[in-house]
């Protein structure tokens, strides 16, 4: 029997996901209309000469491209922290840890996926401060204390996708290392981790992604609004997200605001194809498993 | 399937105890527990350092009147409480996830029966894809969007209100809430579905009357992370909800959050009351969003499902 409750019900389901994806689409139309006028080598370097920035001959003053290397070594450098750590840390909670050491790590991992952004970075800052009263009087926030705390937003993430790729390979795969007299390492380096290997990339991928759009992590420790390019770990820098913010707020001219746009619309492309490759690592993964079962 | 698993994983443990220990494995297991122990040892660290910055505060028992106070750092005498920072980020989190939960559980019912065929999979994929826009464009368009709108719809105020940045925010935890929810649904089991449609319900109400009760667990796993998700957030209550320090009485009202708050205050040095401030909001926003991810654990460990943790794919 049809009731009328039930009719409503799927009314609010329909309406719901219609007001939701409205929202969205709105969102990108509006990014995509308002600021594709704005691409362009100009966007990027200002006044400068294209090559002449590449070279680093000449500063980029009003361009996008100083944010864009700030953001492009931050996720490098963080990157090669957080994923060597955060590989090894999944293999060994998943392969070699007893219960109790899994129970401990699992919760200390939750609690650190758990902290906000925000407070990485105010992590930082009162470590630099900490610093100077102590150590080292003339530390700053610079490049490489961003590089650190947004290592430890994103380690998180590393550990639980390797763990979890790991940990959902089928039982076959699983005796196939110790049938062949494997030793552990073994049986890990050979089998598991070649087929957990999407899972993990997806994982790092998606760690990439997020390791590029946060902006309160470098908001406290040392990204500013016209630090130009990077010349050493210790300089201040500029980033993508932090561009965005900061033009957002303080936008004195019509051009610096299609220059926000800009900054936004790339920031989105970037992140865009960044899912996206995840998203292929990881539907791949998902035929492979179920092809076999 | 898990069963299977399990088996499989314990006899491979078995046979490997058997089999003679090497000393290479030995030496490659202990440096990966070296990284388990880094990050362990990272959480601890950061714990340790929002206490210590808070041990002044905490030692000389000011810390519940900073809790409790007004933040008047020009006034005379000066206060630096951050009660109106609380205040401000449990309403905007909790309004968020007032106007996102309904949107995420519409979401859900739709993508488990509702939707034809051929929808489905393309409404799923616009959710993972919401997950990859970052926040600082939630809140650039919201502040180019959305703000002039309400500005000029109300004909007051500035438009940068608590009712903006719930608005934003809704957006932002909705995936969260719908990716949770709908990994539950996969899981129950098809023998249900197919019973249900043998008794002639229509897919409204195999939804409404059997699936989401059936996995009321997870909703509310999933209304406990997108909570978490909103008091985390950063950068749309900075941009959106108009940063003044005072206690939200209407909706239309500009307010601070605790993650705000740490953003826009300069400290310089750990002995001046601002920074004590800081601490004091840190430890607080701490210790909700580590008592909000317990609660998320204790409900994965009594569920069948296993853990209720964030989707993979954020």
């Amino acid at each position: 029997m049809r009731q009328r409750s039930d009719s409503l019900f799927a009314g609010f389901a329909w309406g719901a996901t219609f007001l939701v994806l409205a929202s969205i689409g709105a969102l990108l139309a509006f990014l995509f209309v308002r600021g594709a006028g704005t691409l362009g080598p100009r966007l990027l370097f200002g006044d400068t000469a294209a090559w002449a920035a590449l070279l680093r001959h000449a500063p980029v003053f009003d361009g996008l491209w100083p944010a864009v290397v700030g953001t492009l070594l931050l996720v490098c450098g963080s990157s090669l922290l957080a994923v060597p750590v955060g590989i090894a840390a999944g293999i060994h909670i998943s392969e070699y840890a007893g219960p109790r050491v899994r129970r401990v790590a699992g919760l200390c991992i939750d609690l650190l996926a758990g902290i906000p952004s925000i407070i990485m970075g105010l992590f930082g800052f009162g470590l630099i401060l900490f610093l100077r009263q102590t150590l080292l009087p003339d530390a700053n926030t610079c490049l490489l204390l961003s590089i650190v705390c947004i290592a430890l937003l994103i380690l998180p993430y590393m550990i639980r996708t390797t763990e979890t790729a790991l940990r959902s390979l089928p039982e076959d795969a699983l005796l196939l290392g110790p049938s062949l007299g494997f030793s552990r390492w073994r049986a890990v380096r050979h089998i598991h981790l070649p087929l957990a290997s999407r899972g993990i990339l997806s994982g790092m991928i998606l760690s990439v992604g997020r390791a590029a759009e946060d902006t309160a992590v470098i908001l406290m420790t040392g990204v500013v609004a016209n630090a130009g390019t990077p010349q050493s770990l210790t300089d201040k820098f500029e980033g993508l997200p932090f561009t965005i913010y900061y033009l957002a707020a303080e936008h004195r001219t019509v051009g610096e605001l299609d220059r926000a746009f800009g900054a936004a619309l790339i920031l989105l492309l970037v992140t865009g194809t960044i899912f996206g490759f995840a998203y292929w690592a990881h539907r791949g993964l998902e035929q492979r498993w179920s092809l076999r079962s | 399937m898990l069963a299977r698993n399990a088996t499989g994983r314990s006899v491979a443990v078995a046979a490997q105890e058997i089999s003679l220990p090497q000393t290479a494995d030995r030496w490659i297991g202990g440096l990966l527990g070296a990284a388990t122990a880094t990050a362990a040892c990272t959480v601890l660290l950061i714990v340790g350092f929002l206490l210590y910055s808070s041990m002044p505060l905490l030692l000389s028992g000011e810390f519940i009147e900073t809790v409790t106070r007004h933040w008047r750092p020009y006034h005379m005498p000066p206060e630096y409480g951050i009660g109106p920072m609380i205040l401000g980020s449990l309403s905007l989190a909790l309004l968020a996830l007032v106007l996102a939960l309904p949107l995420g559980v519409g979401l859900c019912s739709f993508l488990h029966g509702l939707a034809p065929r051929r929808l489905s999979r393309p409404v799923l994929i616009a959710v993972h894809l919401m997950t990859s826009i970052p926040t600082v464009i939630y809140g650039f368009v919201s502040v180019s969007l959305l703000v002039p709108l309400l500005r000029r719809g109300l004909g007051e105020g500035s438009g940068f209100s608590l009712l903006a940045a719930a608005l934003t925010l809704a957006m932002l935890i909705v995936p969260t809430i719908t990716l949770l929810l709908n990994v539950h649904l996969q899981q129950i089991d098809p023998r249900i579905r197919i019973a249900c449609l043998s008794l002639g319900m229509t897919p409204a109400q195999t939804v409404r009357r059997v699936l989401l009760p059936a996995s009321r667990q997870a909703l509310l796993a999933a209304t406990i992370l997108g909570l978490s998700r909103a008091l985390g957030d950063t950068l749309v209550a900075l941009m959106v909800a108009g940063n003044a320090a005072q206690i939200p009485s209407s909706l239309l009202d500009s307010i601070r959050t605790l993650t705000a708050h740490i953003a826009l205050v300069l400290a310089t040095d750990t002995y001046s009351p601002e920074y004590r401030s800081l601490a004091a909001a840190g430890l607080m926003l701490f210790t909700l969003t580590a008592v909000l991810s317990l609660l998320i654990r204790q409900l994965g460990r009594h569920s069948r499902g296993g853990s209720h943790r964030a989707p993979a794919i954020r």
